[in-house]
């Protein structure tokens, strides 16, 4: 009795508070058709911004999962004074307010920052300019793939890397060959969150772009511009486009079980 | 003695090689990427002098910022705690129906780019949204108003809670309940005595951990908050007004706050995490 | 308080398969009875039952003759202790004591003071003394059973179930436990029924055995007749080692097909036929040389001592069977003419007879 009560208010629970904000999406998107919907698409300002996005999540996922493979290895398999320190610096843009991220950025390249009219005198432009959206991106997308890896990094062990180093090898080699295919799941799993969360930031890139319309609008820019400009199908269809890259990235996390499950079912 | 545990740290306590080489680089990155751009935030509001910090700190609409911003984001995670509890022990014990797809959506909130959320709440809440509707006609209005917030904070906070509480309800062995009835315990006094509280701790953390996310969600809540100064303004919201009116130190202020007070909660819940180590510990 | 067990049958969920097949058990008052079988053999579930957490397809449990349908009905009057104690790690030690006290309705449950020097008897009782405050975690295995022990006996049950409940230590700690168990029993007055995979546990501890196989009781009896009259093969072989001769049963006479066995007589009543002779390695003996001519054929190789026995590999043509001589009666070596398998018990089908 009670397990149906408990299952019936989860249910309703998940149905009106996590299924209708998407469901809600895609009808606003489609309220006028998929044609035009997909017309809303094709505005320059809207592609502009489609693009410098994709750019702006290829370099932070690139940059920070070479950092993040780096920082997890040197967190895991090594012992130094002020590891610990270390490994809560790393994390720490998890906590800190996507403004607030953003903010920082402007404090060192803006106009009134340290550095920002030193910068503007070699005719140097972050602050309000594509070079400061990737600053604010990486930043808060830093810690995904060291979060992620390193468990699974200290789970592994060292006994696997002693072996290959006893056998001569280097460390490109031990990191490629021994470590690296045993992280492989997490890694996957922190580039994907990586990518999610640079393809969707809001706050950190608001505060440092501008607002330039096809210039320094990346997708969740040019959804407030359009929403708050009353472009409602407009608005929406770029929200179910980013919505739908952001969600694929998380969904794609289980696509390993997903092959294996197969592959088991086929055998 | 001293030397040699000067050449155990050169070496990093291990023979495998890349120690340097990583450590130089992570802490470049790190050094640049986080040490920097924080240390701003600790140094600039003392530039114009600890005069102009102290009366920026009094400016009254920004306490009233900081306190929406931290009793709407206190309000959402305490009201995300029935609802995780109940949702962590669906997915955790309650052998829920499509466990499976519940299981994916839970983590919805953290997928979904927040200025989609926010504009989707928005929507949805607004007087003419398929739940704001109905809301309306009870004479409730989410929209606007610090209601509204509450209700974005709590979508994003929620698989915080969930999150949270769910490994722990799934490793607490079932012969806890069962030991627990053979000693005569009632229902109530299983689920209270024996599932609640061992998971107490992990509802703290999952408190603390959507409240950190709370203070300083921007994209979710503005677009739903009505955003009027001391009323449905949030303390994110205000620093992006100041910057606008190229009041730096004045933004700089509100952000340290808001990092103190989200380093606060997080040191806290690494407290209650040590305090109560014990208990996750199966014996 | 007497337990007894009707006909009891448990289905594997969603399949056909018993786990329990027509159990029937008594347990008198005051009684020490061991569960024992392999794994899978249905001891544990078995436990479970009589203790009422899983419910059964058919048949009853009667406590002191009387009916008990639910968990509800055995709440306080039996204490049951879990194979991984399953205490309550956010509590500490005397809390987890209480927990049978606490959770009494408000009219039932006695004061505060009482509570708490009913916990301190129980410490004493359990060598527990000052660990009233720690919490479950803090404390040794050997500890962590003692304290599941007290929390299932703080409301004074008569009945008490063990699932194996030394499972987790270390051996010298198990077998002080065990002897220290025992006395605990006494001195209690408890019915106390144990479940074990470890024979040698149950043969010292209990006073009756009761071995299971498939979700079946292949023999209840004391110790001492389990090992005089085993059932089945499986019980004369779990009960320990054992060597096994086939052969047939002519004019009264058990004639083994291995050469060098000597034949011998078998009990009236034992029908001519094939038979199985098993036998354990202490109770075997080799026939000297009586005379000069005789060949010795026979070779035992010392392989150390154990236990009071030295142990030997006996070549049987082309078997090698384990032989073991008391100490104080062993030579280095051991030869002879014939091996001499009187004291085997006889099977047939793989049933005791005879």
């Amino acid at each position: 009795m009670t397990r149906y009560l408990v299952w019936g208010a989860s249910w309703l629970f998940i149905l009106l508070v996590l299924v209708t904000p998407p469901a809600m999406v895609l009808t606003e998107a489609l309220k006028d058709g998929l044609g035009a919907s997909l017309a809303t698409l094709s505005d320059p300002d809207a592609q502009s911004a489609i693009w410098l996005t994709l750019r702006v999540s290829v370099v932070a996922v690139v940059l920070n999962t070479i950092f993040g493979i780096l920082a997890a290895w040197v967190l895991v398999k090594f012992r130094f004074p002020g590891r610990q320190f270390l490994q809560i610096l790393v994390e720490l843009p998890l906590s800190i307010s996507p403004v607030v991220s953003g903010l920082v950025w402007l404090l060192l390249f803006g106009a009134q920052g340290w550095f920002g009219p030193t910068l503007e005198r070699w005719n140097i432009h972050i602050a309000f300019a594509v070079p400061g959206i990737i600053l604010a991106t990486l930043f808060v997308t830093l810690p995904y793939v060291v979060r992620t890896v390193m468990p699974v990094m200290e789970v592994q062990g060292r006994d696997a890397e002693e072996a290959a180093v006893l056998a001569g090898a280097g460390f490109w080699q031990v990191l490629w060959h021994v470590t690296l295919p045993g992280v492989r799941g997490a890694l996957l799993s922190g580039v994907l969150l990586t990518t999610a969360r640079a393809l969707g930031e809001f706050g950190a890139v608001s505060v440092v772009s501008g607002h330039i319309p096809g210039e320094t609008e990346t997708m969740p820019l040019h959804i407030e511009n359009l929403y708050n400009g009353y472009q409602s199908v407009a608005a929406f269809t770029m929200a179910a486009l980013l919505a739908f890259m952001a969600m694929s990235a998380v969904l794609l996390r289980s696509a390993p079980d997903w092959i294996a499950r197969l592959q088991e079912k086929k055998a | 003695m001293t030397l040699s545990r000067l050449a155990f740290f050169r070496a990093g306590g291990s023979a495998l090689p890349g120690y340097r080489l990583s450590l130089t680089l992570t802490l470049a990155w790190t050094g640049f990427f986080i040490i920097l751009p924080l240390s701003t935030l600790l140094v600039y509001p003392w530039q114009g002098g600890p005069a102009a910090m102290l009366s920026a700190l009094h400016d009254s609409r920004m306490l009233a910022a900081l306190w929406t911003s931290f009793s709407c984001a206190g309000i959402a995670a305490a009201c995300n705690i029935p609802f995780g509890f109940l949702l962590a022990w669906a997915l955790a014990r309650g052998h829920l129906p499509g466990h499976r797809l519940a299981d994916a959506l839970i983590d919805l909130p953290l997928a979904l780019p927040t200025a989609v959320s926010g504009i989707t709440l928005a929507t949805l809440y607004g007087p003419q949204g398929w739940l704001g509707a109905v809301l309306a006609e009870f004479g409730i209005s989410v929209s606007y108003n610090k209601a509204g917030i509450v209700l974005a904070l709590m979508f994003v906070g929620l698989p915080f809670v969930v999150r949270a509480v769910e490994p722990v309800l799934r490793n607490l062995p079932q012969e806890l309940e069962e030991a627990a009835h053979l000693l005569g315990a009632r229902p109530w006094q299983v689920f209270i005595r024996v599932i609640a509280a061992p998971v107490l701790p992990a509802l703290i953390t999952g408190f603390g951990l959507a409240f950190a996310r709370g203070i300083g969600e921007y994209g979710s809540v503005i677009f739903i908050a009505g955003n009027q100064p001391f009323k449905s303004e949030i303390a994110p919201l205000l620093i992006v007004v100041r910057l606008q009116e190229f009041d730096y130190p004045g933004a700089t202020a509100i952000a340290l706050v808001l990092l103190c007070v989200s380093l606060l909660s997080l040191a806290l819940i690494g407290g209650v995490r040590r305090r109560f180590a014990l208990w996750s510990e199966p014996a | 308080m007497s337990i007894e067990v009707c006909n009891l049958v448990r289905l594997a969920p969603g399949t056909q398969q018993r786990l329990l097949d027509d159990v029937s058990l008594k347990v008198p008052d005051g009684a020490f009875v061991a569960l024992v079988g392999p794994s899978g053999a249905g001891k544990t579930t078995l436990l479970r039952a009589i203790a009422g957490l899983d419910g059964c397809n058919s048949g009853s449990v009667l406590l002191d003759d009387r009916p008990m349908t639910s968990v509800k009905d055995r709440a306080g009057r039996m204490g049951f202790v879990f194979q991984n104690y399953a205490l309550f790690p956010h509590m500490t030690v005397a809390r987890n004591i209480a927990f049978g006290l606490d959770v009494l309705p408000r009219g039932e449950r006695p004061a505060r003071s009482a509570i708490a020097k009913r916990v301190e008897e129980l410490l004493e009782l359990m060598q527990l003394q000052g660990m009233g405050g720690k919490h479950p975690a803090k404390l040794s295995g050997g500890q962590r059973q003692r304290v599941a022990l007290a929390r299932a006996l703080a409301t004074g049950p008569r009945v008490l179930l063990l699932d194996e409940p030394f499972g987790a230590l270390d051996p010298i700690v198990r077998r002080s436990i065990r002897t220290w168990l025992r006395e605990l029993h006494d001195t209690l007055g408890l019915t106390t029924i144990l479940v074990t995979h470890d024979q040698e546990e149950a043969l010292e501890i209990a006073d009756r055995i009761v071995v299971m196989q498939s979700g079946r009781i292949m023999q209840d009896a004391s110790p001492q007749d389990l090992d005089e009259q085993p059932a089945t093969e499986f019980v004369m072989e779990f009960l320990g080692e054992a060597v096994s001769f086939s052969g047939e049963v002519r004019h009264g006479r058990m004639i083994a097909d291995d050469a060098l066995v000597l034949p011998f007589a078998v009990p009236e009543g034992v029908t001519d036929g094939p038979i199985t002779a098993m036998i354990r390695p202490y109770e075997m003996t080799i026939k000297k040389p009586g005379s000069a001519q005789d060949v010795l054929s026979l070779y035992a190789a010392p392989r150390g001592t154990r236990n009071g026995y030295r142990h030997y590999t006996l070549q049987l043509g082309e078997r090698i069977i384990p032989f073991y001589r008391p100490v104080e009666a062993a030579d280095a070596q051991v030869q002879g003419v014939a091996l001499d398998i009187s004291r085997a018990r006889l099977f047939r089908q793989g049933l005791l007879c005879g």
